[in-house]
């Protein structure tokens, strides 16, 4: 027996090619949503992993750093160290913010962090490490910045001595590292103006600018125009203890909220990200729902056109279910150009994506499984109006 | 005439509906066709001749009588054969007013197709599709599409196709209606020849004038009726 479907398909090949890239591009886009979500998750996944920590230390009451802001004292690391199975605990900021870059600005998160301490890039692509307090910074190579750029962030200027890869926020938004002194007073400290302003405020105020209290005023001043806020504590545990019991210790006599790896990702996956999956998911499903329309609309167009070959086909003694694969196969077939060419599309076009596209052989797989399916649901009309073709119909009136 | 052998019909009725619509499309129907002869099925229009091409054809079911088909019964107020499908395939031969070839299937495999049907290796089909072809005088064009043949090669294919289970009856339903007088007596000299060389029973059913003179044996049906009278059998050379 020959392949009826086969004969069929090289014979209208050029419809079948059309309509296969057509739907192909849809696959491709289809590969390239969950793409997106997998890289969601995946830059999530890297975001703590590069961070080093094995407990996120954060202001109490809030789901900080990453998906709350978050404001501690930067003395409070001090006070970790001291608790036991705490083998380092270090100050980190992040601040989303535009850097300027030339006369333009790029979206980065601007991580201020101490050498040598968790939070600090682990690895650099070229360029060295920051070495001096001041000014340094290490970017990602997806903000665009090159060695030796300057990068200005407020009020400074800072020389790009290193650059890594992989290292953006939960955004998706690339990182520039810079030495925490100086990522706290780009977050916390006001402007000339704004100080002046609150000065002024401070001494008019009877209760504060107290005659019989000299040096009240000037250390009011003081205090107010200092940074001592970071946006959480990376703590390290020392081997042999449970993260679980360090952070359930620090909870109870620090006044601060501790999150292990685990609490971390299911903030960021299950609750930063979760909206946008959503979105994702109602894309994943409608573009499935025009995939089956599409297949479905072809397929039994082509099979219509046919009714009269299915007639003659029925008369002389072809079974119904030769018929039904006949037609099953094409479906199958054009599901099969179809996902060939979603798969190369998707894999051409996912680095050309502004945020990471991570494309997962497994997601290939299901999606494969899944247009299949969607094939043979949608050849079911075609089937099932072939069946209903009376071989009569083939001898006239 | 052979009564086991060819086609063989006693009595056959056949009722389309029920009560005050029904209709008596055929009315205790008689006929036999031999092996090898080729007779003329001839009527006024809405006489039952489509009707009963379709009853022969195992397509629609007759409400009484008898058939016999190459020495057996296939239906005696009721079928006896349990696989009609089969009962096509293997034993019926469809030509068609139009030739109605797959056009996805080049000539071969067009004729081809029906050995393959019923579960003959593809090489044994084509070369059986190739004998028919030859004896047909289109087998140069064994390996073209449909479409890139005339009218009249796509009919003599539509006629191998037809052959091509060497089955011992042909239905003919109007096959030479589009076909100019030339044309429609080569087909009527082919469907001779092809019924003398293999001993099938052809029936054509036919309003053209010009195919008329060439029966030998005709039936005329009128209000689906039966009557047999000798035709003309004017030869055809
Ligand atoms: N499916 C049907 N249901 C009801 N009546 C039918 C049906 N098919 C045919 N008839 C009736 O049966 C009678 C015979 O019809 P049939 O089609 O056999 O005629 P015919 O000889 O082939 O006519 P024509 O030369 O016009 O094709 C007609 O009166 C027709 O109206
Ligand atoms: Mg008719």
């Amino acid at each position: 027996m020959i392949s009826l479907a086969g004969r069929d398909i090289l014979h209208s090949w050029g419809k079948f090619v059309l309509t296969g890239l057509g739907l192909g591009l849809l696959i491709g886009v289809t590969l390239t949503m969950a793409g997106v979500y997998r890289g969601m998750v995946d830059d999530a996944q890297v975001l703590l992993n590069n961070s080093g920590a094995d407990l996120w230390v954060v202001q109490k009451d809030t789901q900080g750093p990453y998906a709350e802001s978050s404001s501690i004292r930067d003395d409070v690391h001090r006070g970790l160290l001291g608790m036991p199975g705490v083998a380092q605990a270090a100050n980190v900021t992040y601040l989303t913010m535009q850097v300027r870059k030339g006369n333009t600005d790029v979206r980065a998160m601007v991580v201020g962090f101490e050498p040598g301490q968790p939070g600090e890039p682990s690895y650099l692509v070229a360029g060295r490490r920051i070495t001096r307090s001041h000014y340094e910074a290490v970017a990602d190579v997806n903000t665009g910045f090159a060695l030796g750029d300057r990068i200005r962030i407020r009020r400074h200027d800072y020389t790009v001595v290193g650059l890594t890869r992989r290292m953006v926020s939960s955004g998706g938004d690339p990182m520039v590292f810079i030495p925490l002194k100086d990522a706290q007073e780009a977050q916390f400290l006001k402007d000339n103006d704004a100080i002046v302003n609150e000065r002024a405020r401070t001494t008019a105020n009877p209760a504060l600018n107290r005659p019989g209290v000299p040096g009240l005023l000037d250390a009011i001043n003081a205090s107010q125009t200092s940074n001592h806020n970071v946006n959480a504590v990376l703590v390290r545990v020392k081997a042999g203890y449970a993260p679980e019991a360090v952070a359930q210790e620090i909870r109870r006599w620090k006044h601060l909220q501790a999150f292990t790896r685990a609490q971390m990702e299911e903030i960021l996956i299950a609750k930063l990200i979760a909206t946008a999956a959503k979105q994702i998911g109602m894309f994943l499903v409608i573009l499935a729902i025009v995939s089956a329309a599409i297949v479905a609309f072809i397929i039994y167009t082509m099979t219509l056109g046919k009714i009269r070959e299915i007639a003659v086909l029925k008369l002389i003694g072809t079974h119904n279910r030769t018929i039904a694969a006949m037609i099953l196969q094409q479906a199958l077939g054009l599901g099969l150009i179809g996902f060939v060419v979603g798969k190369i599309a998707a894999t051409i076009w996912a680095p050309a994506f502004p945020k990471y596209v991570l494309l997962l052989p497994g997601d290939s797989a299901r999606g494969f499984v899944i247009v299949m399916l969607v094939c043979v649901l949608a050849s079911t009309l075609a089937i099932r109006a072939a069946l209903r073709v009376d071989p009569a119909t083939a001898i006239g009136g | 005439m052979g009564a086991s052998v060819g086609i063989h019909i006693e009595g056959l009725s056949k009722r389309y509906g029920e009560g005050d619509t029904a209709v008596d499309a055929l009315k205790e129907v008689n006929m036999s066709v031999a092996p090898g002869e080729v007779v003329g099925l001839i009527g006024p229009s809405g006489s039952g001749k489509t009707t009963l091409l379709k009853c022969l054809g195992a397509v629609i079911e007759p409400t009484r009588g008898r058939m016999t088909l190459g020495g057996e019964v296939i239906y005696d107020n009721g079928w006896k054969i349990s696989d009609l499908r089969v009962l096509r395939r293997d034993r019926i031969g469809f030509i068609f007013q139009a030739p109605y070839l797959i056009p996805f299937l080049d000539v071969t495999d067009n004729v081809a197709l029906l050995p393959m049907l019923a579960r003959r290796p593809n090489g044994e089909a084509r070369a059986r599709a190739l004998e028919l072809l030859t004896a047909l005088d289109v087998a140069h064009r064994a390996k073209a599409q449909p479409s890139e043949l005339s009218g009249g090669e796509q009919q003599r294919v539509s006629i191998a196709r037809a052959l091509a289970n060497k089955p011992p009856v042909i239905l003919a339903d109007e096959p030479t209606a589009p076909l100019d007088s030339e044309r429609a007596l080569a087909v009527m000299r082919i469907l001779n020849q092809m019924a003398t060389q293999y001993q099938t029973a052809i029936i054509v059913v036919t309003h053209d004038e010009k195919i008329i003179p060439t029966f030998k044996r005709i039936y005329h049906i009128r209000d689906g009726r039966t009557v047999e009278e000798a035709g003309e059998g004017r030869a055809l050379q």
